[in-house]
């Protein structure tokens, strides 16, 4: 096993990750930037490094600072956390240049998962079904109007590169999407440097599943069930359990064996999750790929018992996969919450100082955490605070425990969202498992 | 005169108005972006823009002064 690695993310995943290098006996190296200096992570840590101000592309996006850093420490590998260099495949080639493992798949699968268009025509390949939509991406918006009269409004048009939502918008007729196409792509070609367009079938009504897969060096695969993310606010999830209620066990192992498939044939290693769209039917259309451990991932790790951050290590230094299929078990259920400083109405962010901060504590809960109490919630990163993942062994008593911790929390000194969390729980929609990505604004926003 | 003032902290994602355009009240002037999101900060009067306080990447912090009109 490694002895030392860093960890190039902050917030609540930096914390996670150390906490089970601490459990397996590896040493770790945080980095932080200006306005993280007092975070909990940078405690936890055995070394930690400022690398720069608070900005990600004066920080957390500086490539070769951070790789620096990594070789002066003696590191031997970099876990990426989610968002900021996970899905960078440059990032990832140069740790390979330097010697140092990148925890992850390879370069070349991340640069063609995180092409969307890439992507698609990837998994059509494999033999899993994609929403119908265009082959490669528009040229302009004379070409996106054709193409979405070609396969039918409403339809959804999204950048190429996009992520969270960004650069995203469902159309219902041309005028729409003259509108949305220019300002769409600028946005896009601001955030992500690629302003690429493309268009799909808007599915009505879609649930949002999501398959985790774990696979290693060796052509090994399995999937580790599924999660249901559809209850997002801005396209960002907001609430994730574990099992689905929509699926049975025969859906359930058609979206697994396909995600598996799918897998092997790009040559996937690491732990990497396959997001599908479902309609009403339970037809599934691949979504996209994330070639990284994600935020939801613990509600995966309450039913099925493993640690994914120490399987990752494990697949990473060279290790067999430890499990087969059969051996996964799916026990009990777990349902995330995911905390925002944000407005609970106008989900508009709320940056401050946190003044008092009182958790619940009980049976089935677990938090991970990316403040303490006195902490200040700064405007330069996403608004998420922490995370509550609640179990138990049926989903009507996770979402029986989860209603009374929610009560307890006492956040003050900024907006967050628990009133709306607090909502979305006590919906009798949500309690009959009708949770469809539409699900904030049909409910909650009415 | 009014002043258009930023309501959180943030940075200045972009500037839509220049010096000397007329501007309706609830027209959006600035766009601010904070926790990764983006948020429009509009006039509140109508007015004359005399003076942009801001640049685009510039940080604000709640209250700040953007621009002021006459």
């Amino acid at each position: 096993m490694f002895s030392k690695i860093l960890i190039a993310n902050r917030g609540e995943i930096a914390a996670r990750i150390i906490r089970t290098c601490k459990k397996i006996g590896i040493q770790t190296v945080a980095i932080y930037s200006e306005a993280d200096a007092d975070a909990p992570y940078v405690y936890m840590a055995d070394e930690a490094y400022c690398i720069g101000k608070p900005r990600v592309h004066e920080s957390y996006l500086q490539i070769e600072k951070i790789l620096e850093t990594a070789k002066a420490a003696g590191a031997e590998a970099i876990h990426p956390g989610y968002g900021l260099l996970s899905e960078n495949a440059e990032f990832a080639r140069k740790c390979g240049e330097a010697g140092i493992v990148f925890i992850g798949p390879s370069p070349e699968v991340i640069e063609k998962m995180g092409s969307k268009v890439a992507a698609r025509n990837a998994m059509k390949e494999a033999g899993v079904p994609v929403v119908p939509g265009t082959e490669a991406s528009v040229a302009d918006v004379g070409e996106a109007i054709a193409a979405a009269v070609q396969i039918g409004y409403p339809v959804m048009l999204k950048a190429s590169a996009g992520g969270g939502g960004i650069g995203m918008q469902v159309v219902q007729n041309d005028e729409e999407l003259l509108k949305a196409f220019e300002g769409n792509q600028k946005r896009a070609q601001m955030f992500f440097g690629n302003g690429e367009m493309y268009i799909e079938k808007f599915i009505e009504n879609p649930r949002h599943i999501e398959i985790q897969l774990l696979a290693d060096k060796f052509g090994k695969c399995v999937y580790l069930w599924e999660r249901e993310c559809s209850i997002q606010r801005r396209h960002q999830k907001v609430v994730e359990e574990a099992p689905s209620p929509f699926l049975d066990e025969d859906s359930r192992r058609n979206m697994g064996e396909a995600a598996v498939k799918a897998a092997l044939a790009i040559g996937y290693e690491n732990a990497g999750t396959i997001e599908f769209l479902v309609d009403e039917e339970k037809n599934f259309y691949f979504l996209e790929m994330n070639t990284r451990l994600q935020v939801e991932h613990p509600v995966t790790e309450e039913i099925t018992g493993l640690d994914l951050v120490e399987e990752q290590l494990r697949v990473a230094v060279g290790e067999k996969l430890r499990w087969s299929q059969e051996a996964i078990k799916l026990e009990g259920h777990a349902i995330e919450v995911r905390i925002y400083a944000e407005d609970p109405k106008t989900f508009l962010p709320s940056p401050g100082k946190i003044t008092a901060f009182a958790l619940p504590t009980g049976e089935g809960i677990r938090h991970e955490l990316a403040v303490h109490e006195s902490s200040t919630v700064t405007p330069f990163y996403d608004p998420m605070i922490g995370k509550l993942v609640m179990s138990a062994p049926t989903r009507d008593a996770a979402i029986q425990r989860l209603t009374e911790a929610l009560e307890q929390y006492q956040i003050e000194g900024i907006k967050t969202n628990i009133p709306m969390l607090r909502e979305v729980v006590a919906h009798r929609a949500y309690q009959n498992g009708e949770t469809t990505t539409n699900f904030i604004e049909k409910y909650i926003q009415k | 005169m009014a002043n258009i003032q930023s309501n959180m902290a943030g940075s200045v994602w972009k500037i839509l108005v220049n010096v000397g355009d007329e501007v309706t009240e609830g027209q959006d002037v600035v766009i601010l972006e904070s926790m990764k999101m983006e948020i429009p900060i509009a006039a509140e009067a109508s007015g004359i823009v005399k003076e942009i306080k801001v640049s685009e990447g510039d940080f604000v912090n709640e209250e700040d002064e953007l621009v002021i009109l006459e």
